[in-house]
C-alpha cells in the first residue's frame, strides 16, 4: 500500500504538479492565440514575442521596485510590477494593430496575408526584446521559495517520496484559474464580450446587430496583450526569462489552441492541459515509478524514458498532427475556414 | 498579393530587373572598393546560397501558395548531408554499433509490417485501435533495446573527436544533390499528412518539424555529433594555406599588386562563388522552364482558383506535394552548400529568424510568384542583414558618444546593437507589403 502512496506521490511530483503550472502557462497564452484567431481570423504568429515583450517590461519593472525596496513577502514582487508590463504588451498590440493590422483589415485581405505581416511584428518585437533586455537567461523570482518542501511533506506523511510544491507553481495555477474564470464570465455576461463572440461566430450577422467592429477589435488586442504578459510573466517566474525559449513555446501554444479546436476559449484550455500533461509525462524517466510497483527488489534496466526532454517540442507536434488528420476542428468544433 | 491591392495597369517595365540586379551588383562593387574584396565575395557567396533557398520557397509559395515555414530544417538536412557524404566513415564505430543500429532498425520494419498485417485482418473499431497502440509501444522497446546499448558504444569511440558513425568520404560536392534529394524526402513525409489543410496549419506543422529536426541533430551524437559539431569537413576547393605556400600563386598575386594571404581568400571565395554561380543558374533555368510550361501554367491556374482547377481535373493535392518537394529539395541544396562554404556543421547555429522567416523576408521582398523576383531578394536581403550589423553598431556609436564613457549604459548599448538587424528586417518587410505588395520584380501576367 505505502508502495503505491509512494509511486503516486512520485507521480504527482514530478509530473502533476510541475504539468499543471505548464498547463495553465500555455491555457493563458493559448486563449489569446484562440481569441484573436476568432476575431480576426488568423493566426498570429507573433504571440510569443509579444508574450516576451510584455514579459520583459514586467522584469525591468520588478528590478525598479526590488531598487525601491518593495516587496511583497512571500510572494513574488513580479506581481505588482505586472501591470506595467500588461500596459506595455496593450500598446504594442495595440501599436501593431494601428501601424500593420488594420490596413489589411480594410483591404480585406486573405489569412495568409496577415499571417506574414505577424511575421514583420514579430521581427520588431524579437529586436525590441533583445535590445532592451539582451537575449541572455533572466530570472526574476524572490519571495517565498516553497508553499511545503520534499521533507516537510515527508515528515508530515511519513512516506519516503516527498511532494514539493513552489510557490511560483501554486501561484501560476491561481492566477490562471482566476483569470480563466473572469474571462469566462466576461465573455458570456458582459455585452462587449457577447459581441466578440457573436463577431467571431459570424461577422456579417454581428455588424447588422450593431456591434462596433473597431471596438471588438480593440478588446480582443486588449485582452490577448493581458493574457500574454500574464502567461509569460508566470511562465518566467516558474522557469525562467529566455527571449528564444518564448519563440518556441509558439508551438505548444498553437498545438493546444489547434486540439481544442482553434477559436474556441473552452478548448484552448482543456487542449492546453492534455499539451502540457503529454509533455512532460512523454518525457518523464519512469524507472523509480516502476520499481514501486513492480515486485521487490526488482529494478527495471534503463530509465523507461519515452524520449529525451529535448524531443519535448515532438510532443505538441505529434498531438498537433493527430488532431490535424483525425478532427481538424478540435475537440470543441472550431472553425475551418 | 492581397485580394483588394490595386495591380498597376501597365505591365512593369521590361528594363526594372536587370536595371535592379546592376544595383545589386554595384552594392557588391561598392563593399568591395570599402570594405575589401574578401568581405564583397563572401557575401555574394552567402548571397547565392540564399537566393537558391529563397527560390526554393517562391516554387513552393509562388507556384501554389504552401507556406511552408520549416525551411530552417530542410537547410540543416542539407548539411547534414555534407557530413554523411564526405566525412571519412568511422569504422571503429560502426564495429561497435552498426549491428546493434541495423538490429533496431529491423525492429522498427518487423513493428511496422506487423502493424499493417494484423490491421488488414481487423474491424475497425475500439480493439483495433489499443492492439495497434500496445503493438507500437512493443515495437519502441524493442527497437530501444537495441538502440541504446549501440548509440552508447558509437559515442564512446574516441569521443572528442568522432563519436559518430561517419560518413562515405565521398567528394563533397555530392553532397548537394544528396542533401536536396534528404529534404525532398523529409518533405514528402510531411507533405503526405500535412498538405491540403489551411495554410496557417500547415505552417505550424512545418515550423514544428524544423524544430524537430533541429533538436534530432543537436541531440543524436551517433549521426553527426550534436552539439559537438563536425569541424574540417572536406573542400571542393584549395585551401588558403596551400595557395599562400605556391610559389607560382604568389607571382601571380604579386603581379596584381596584391598580397598572398588576401590573395588566396578571394580567389578560394570566387571559386566557391562560380560554384555556387552555376548551381544557380542551373535550378533558375529549370525553374523558369517549369514555371513557363504547361506543368507551370497548371500550378498557377491551381493557384489562382483551385476550385476551378479542381472541376477540369485537376489533382490539387498531388500537384502540391510536388511542389512542396521540388521547393523543400532546392533548399537541402542550398543547406549542403552553406556547410560546405562554412566548412564545419554547427546544429546550434541554426535558428529560425534567420534560416526560415529571413528566406521569408527575401521572397516577400523579391516579388512572389517570381524566380527573378525571389533571387534578387535573396542577394538584397541578405546583403541588408550583413551590413545592418555595421550599421548598428555605427548607430550605437552615436549613442554611446552622448552617455558617460565605460558606463554600463554604454556597454548595453554597444551589446545590443547587432540585434539592430532583427528590427530592419521587420521594418523592410511590412514597408515591402504595405508599399509593393507585388515585390521588387513582380509576377509577369497576362501573356
Amino acid at each position: 500500500m505505502t508502495d503505491i502512496l509512494n509511486a503516486l506521490v512520485l507521480f504527482m511530483n514530478f509530473v502533476g504538479v510541475p504539468a499543471l503550472a505548464y498547463g495553465s502557462q500555455l491555457a493563458l497564452g493559448a486563449l489569446g492565440v484562440t481569441l484573436i484567431f476568432g476575431v480576426l481570423r488568423f493566426a498570429f504568429f507573433a504571440h510569443g514575442d509579444l508574450m516576451a515583450f510584455g514579459t520583459m517590461v514586467t522584469i525591468l519593472a520588478t528590478w525598479g521596485l526590488q531598487a525601491m525596496g518593495v516587496s511583497l513577502g512571500v510572494l513574488p514582487t513580479a506581481l505588482l510590477a505586472l501591470p506595467f508590463g500588461a500596459a506595455a504588451a496593450v500598446l504594442a498590440a495595440l501599436s501593431a494593430d494601428k501601424a500593420v493590422f488594420a490596413f489589411y483589415r480594410k483591404q480585406r485581405a486573405k489569412p495568409v496575408v496577415f499571417f506574414i505581416a505577424s511575421v514583420g511584428v514579430m521581427f520588431v518585437l524579437n529586436g525590441l526584446v533583445r535590445i532592451i533586455i539582451g537575449p541572455d537567461d533572466q530570472r526574476f523570482a524572490d519571495g517565498g521559495r516553497f508553499l511545503f518542501k520534499v521533507g516537510e511533506f515527508r515528515d508530515w506523511s511519513g512516506l519516503s517520496e516527498g511532494l514539493a510544491i513552489r510557490t511560483t507553481q501554486a501561484l501560476t495555477v491561481v492566477a490562471a484559474l482566476i483569470v480563466m474564470v473572469a474571462l469566462f464570465r466576461f465573455l458570456e455576461r458582459t455585452k462587449m464580450g457577447k459581441a466578440m463572440r457573436a463577431y467571431s461566430d459570424n461577422e456579417d450577422l454581428a455588424l447588422l446587430s450593431g456591434v462596433d467592429p473597431a471596438r471588438v477589435v480593440r478588446w480582443t488586442w486588449v485582452i490577448a496583450a493581458v493574457l500574454a504578459t500574464l502567461a509569460g510573466v508566470l511562465y518566467g517566474l516558474d522557469k525562467s526569462f529566455k527571449p528564444f525559449t518564448y519563440f518556441q513555446l509558439l508551438l505548444p501554444i498553437f498545438a493546444a489552441a489547434i486540439l481544442g479546436g482553434i477559436g474556441s476559449p473552452k478548448g484552448a484550455v482543456v487542449g492546453a492541459y492534455i499539451v502540457a500533461f503529454s509533455e512532460v509525462m512523454v518525457t518523464y524517466a519512469y524507472r523509480k515509478f516502476a520499481m514501486y510497483l513492480g515486485p521487490q527488489d526488482w529494478a527495471p534496466e534503463g530509465l523507461l524514458q519515452l524520449l529525451s526532454t529535448e524531443y519535448k517540442f515532438s510532443v505538441s507536434f505529434l498531438i498537433l498532427v493527430a488532431v490535424l488528420v483525425t478532427r481538424p476542428t478540435g475537440l470543441f468544433k472550431g472553425k475551418v475556414f | 498579393m492581397s485580394a483588394g491591392t490595386r495591380i498597376a495597369a501597365a505591365p512593369a517595365s521590361l528594363w526594372r530587373g536587370p536595371l535592379l540586379y546592376a544595383g545589386m551588383a554595384a552594392l557588391l562593387i561598392g563593399v568591395g572598393v570599402l570594405q575589401g574584396w574578401n568581405v564583397a565575395l563572401s557575401i555574394l557567396c552567402f548571397g547565392l546560397i540564399s537566393a537558391i533557398m529563397a527560390l526554393g520557397v517562391n516554387i513552393a509559395w509562388g507556384y501554389a501558395g504552401i507556406f511552408n515555414v520549416g525551411v530552417m530544417g530542410f537547410a540543416a538536412l542539407g548539411g547534414l548531408a555534407a557530413v554523411l557524404v564526405a566525412q571519412p566513415p568511422v569504422a571503429e564505430a560502426w564495429a561497435a554499433g552498426g549491428a546493434g543500429l541495423g538490429l533496431s532498425l529491423l525492429a522498427v520494419a518487423v513493428t511496422v509490417a506487423i502493424i499493417v498485417l494484423v490491421r488488414a485482418r481487423m474491424a475497425r473499431g475500439a480493439a483495433r485501435g489499443w492492439v495497434t497502440a500496445a503493438l507500437i509501444g512493443a515495437g519502441y522497446a524493442a527497437a530501444r533495446a537495441a538502440f541504446d546499448p549501440a548509440v552508447d558504444a558509437i559515442e564512446a569511440v574516441n569521443p572528442a573527436s568522432q563519436g559518430y558513425l561517419g560518413g562515405l568520404a565521398a567528394p563533397i560536392v555530392l553532397a548537394w544533390p544528396a542533401g536536396g534529394l534528404l529534404a525532398a524526402l523529409a518533405a514528402w513525409g510531411i507533405g503526405k499528412t500535412a498538405l491540403g489543410l489551411r495554410s496557417d496549419y500547415l505552417a505550424i506543422a512545418t515550423l514544428g518539424i524544423s524544430e524537430i529536426v533541429i533538436a534530432v541533430l543537436k541531440n543524436e551524437d551517433w549521426l553527426s555529433r550534436g552539439v559537438k559539431n563536425v569541424t574540417g569537413l572536406p573542400r571542393p576547393v584549395p585551401y588558403e594555406i596551400d595557395l599562400q605556400a605556391s610559389a607560382d600563386f604568389v607571382a601571380r598575386a604579386a603581379a596584381l599588386g596584391l598580397d598572398p594571404g588576401e590573395a588566396s581568400g578571394i580567389a578560394v571565395k570566387g571559386l566557391y562563388a562560380l560554384m555556387f554561380a552555376v548551381v544557380l543558374g542551373v535550378l533558375i533555368w529549370l525553374a523558369e522552364r517549369a514555371l513557363n510550361s504547361p506543368w507551370g501554367r497548371m500550378m498557377r491556374a491551381i493557384r489562382d482558383n483551385e476550385t476551378a482547377a479542381a472541376a477540369m481535373g485537376k489533382n490539387i493535392t498531388r500537384r502540391h506535394l510536388e511542389t512542396f518537394v521540388l521547393g523543400s529539395a532546392l533548399v537541402g541544396i542550398a543547406g549542403a552548400m552553406m556547410v560546405t562554404f562554412d566548412g564545419q556543421f554547427t546544429p546550434a547555429s541554426y535558428n529560425p529568424l534567420r534560416f526560415t522567416f529571413l528566406i521569408w523576408v527575401m521572397v516577400i521582398v523579391g516579388g512572389s510568384g517570381s524566380n527573378w523576383g525571389s533571387v534578387l531578394g535573396g542577394f538584397l536581403i541578405w546583403f541588408a542583414w550583413v551590413e545592418a550589423e555595421p550599421l548598428g553598431l555605427w548607430l550605437a556609436g552615436g549613442v554611446v558618444a552622448l552617455l558617460p564613457e565605460g558606463s554600463a549604459a554604454a556597454d548595453h548599448v554597444q551589446a545590443g546593437a547587432p540585434h539592430m538587424r532583427m528590427i530592419f528586417m521587420g521594418v523592410i518587410l511590412l514597408t515591402a507589403m504595405r508599399f509593393a505588395p507585388r515585390g521588387l520584380i513582380p509576377e509577369r501576367t497576362g501573356r
